[in-house]
């Protein structure tokens, strides 16, 4: 097929793209009362007070699916995919300092 | 194709209740759940698990299933029977996410199945009918290597296609993607126009990739920082050293000081992964002791006797 011989160029997520809330919405594909859910459950934590105000960090794109996923194949609520997501973050944390300190140790 | 023991995926017995593989379904999906799990091959266990559930849990689905007998096993070669489905009346639609079942399941139960026609097919691909295409999230894993100079990566991906009758059918695409320098460990790259196409004149889905960076031998990467072990001798420790430390960009010279501690994290600021502002290399230091030999043995000896250190001082013994 054409699209291999051509290398399609994407558009990079990182700490520096903020996302309003309307953009936020249409990269997600969901209504903004999903989002203002997730706000309030405490999944997401925009800068800026209002909803007409919110920003998002591009990583919380990846915040948002995986909470979707949750509550749909686990059939948790959002505070409970709000703590499952905080606890994975503080698990993947002690892991990346475990392997840290276990360097340390056995070279 | 072959066959797909549902039963035994979710590991309950064929005359388990309704209840019964609720129960298991909950239990495999927090223990392989992608987003939570840290088992080898979740992802695809997950997939593996939904799919039976998506016929177990339907009581059609199920009988049908269950009409092709106890005596098939999990990856025999299978034919669907030609009279697949006749005598059900089915109420419900396809699956969930039938583009990523495997062939037995998009065969018996997809959008070209009984089960599949009986609700799609007709209105949704009718005159006037448009909507976007779906979105795709699919994760590539790159080395760091890549990750600091950036490269292009070839990656396969299936996805669902609506036919001119309105079929759903499930076609690999290969895609090559320029990854830039300087991405992340879960950062992502949004790929405007390359999920599902539209339907009827609808704009096609985006396709997101989520970059995960493999481990590397020498260097732990967080975010655009990347830290790494370096073994140094005691006398190194002791009296300070120029040593030559890797990083991602070739081997660099570090000024050792004097009085170095084991722990100690030095930084060479600028050396981690490309970006604005750049990340930086941090340089652990770990002191290791020379092979034992007569010579060390003698000179260790030498400082026992003529260097007064009591380490253990502090224990207040």
């Amino acid at each position: 097929m054409s699209n291999i011989d051509r290398i399609v160029e994407g558009q990079m997520l990182d700490e520096s793209a903020w996302l309003e809330l309307g953009e936020f919405c249409a990269y997600l594909r969901v209504e903004r009362h999903w989002v203002s859910q997730l706000v309030e459950a405490g999944v997401l934590e925009p800068r800026g007070a209002a909803p007409e105000a919110w920003s998002f960090p591009a990583s919380a794109l990846v915040r948002a699916r995986a909470t979707a996923r949750l509550v749909n194949d686990l059939g948790v609520n959002l505070a409970g995919a709000a703590v499952i997501l905080d606890l994975i973050d503080e698990r993947d944390r002690l892991e990346r300092r475990l392997a840290e300190i276990e360097r340390l140790l056995d070279r | 194709m072959r066959f797909k023991d549902y039963y035994q995926v979710m590991g309950v017995a064929r005359d388990a209740s309704q209840e019964d593989i609720k129960r298991a379904y909950r239990k495999l999906a927090r223990k392989y759940h992608p987003d939570v799990s840290k088992e080898k091959d979740a992802e695809e266990k997950f997939k593996e698990l939904q799919e039976a559930h998506e016929v177990l849990k339907d009581p059609e689905k199920r009988a049908a299933y269950d009409q092709l007998g106890a005596n098939w096993r999990q990856g025999q070669d299978f034919r669907p029977p030609p009279d697949w489905g006749k005598g059900f009346e089915y109420s419900r639609g396809g699956g969930e996410a039938p583009g990523e079942f495997s062939d037995f399941f998009s065969e018996l139960f997809g959008e070209r199945s009984p089960f599949g026609r009986s609700t799609r097919g007709g209105g949704r691909a009718g005159r006037g009918f448009s909507a976007a295409g779906q979105d795709h999230v699919a994760r590539v894993e790159i080395d760091l290597e890549d990750a600091f100079r950036g490269g292009t990566r070839t990656i396969e991906l299936r996805s669902p296609e609506m036919t001119a009758d309105g079929h759903v059918v499930v076609k690999p695409r290969t895609l090559r993607v320029s990854i830039p320098a300087g991405v992340t460990d879960g950062q992502q790259i949004r790929l405007a126009g390359q999920g599902s196409p539209g339907i009827g004149g609808g704009p096609s889905g985006d396709l997101f990739l989520e970059v995960s960076i493999r481990p590397h031998r020498l260097f732990k990467a967080e975010g655009r920082d990347v830290t790494l072990t370096l073994p140094v001798a005691p006398w190194e420790a002791a009296l300070g050293e120029n040593v030559s430390v890797p990083t991602l960009g070739g081997s660099v010279d570090m000024k050792l000081p004097a009085g170095a501690r084991a722990g100690q994290k030095l930084r060479l600021r600028g050396r981690g992964l490309p970006g604005n502002p750049p990340g930086d290399q941090y340089v652990l230091l770990k002191i290791v002791l020379p092979p034992d030999g007569p010579r060390a043995r003698q000179l260790f000896e030498q400082m026992k006797r003529e260097v007064p250190f009591d380490p253990r001082a502090d224990l207040g013994q």
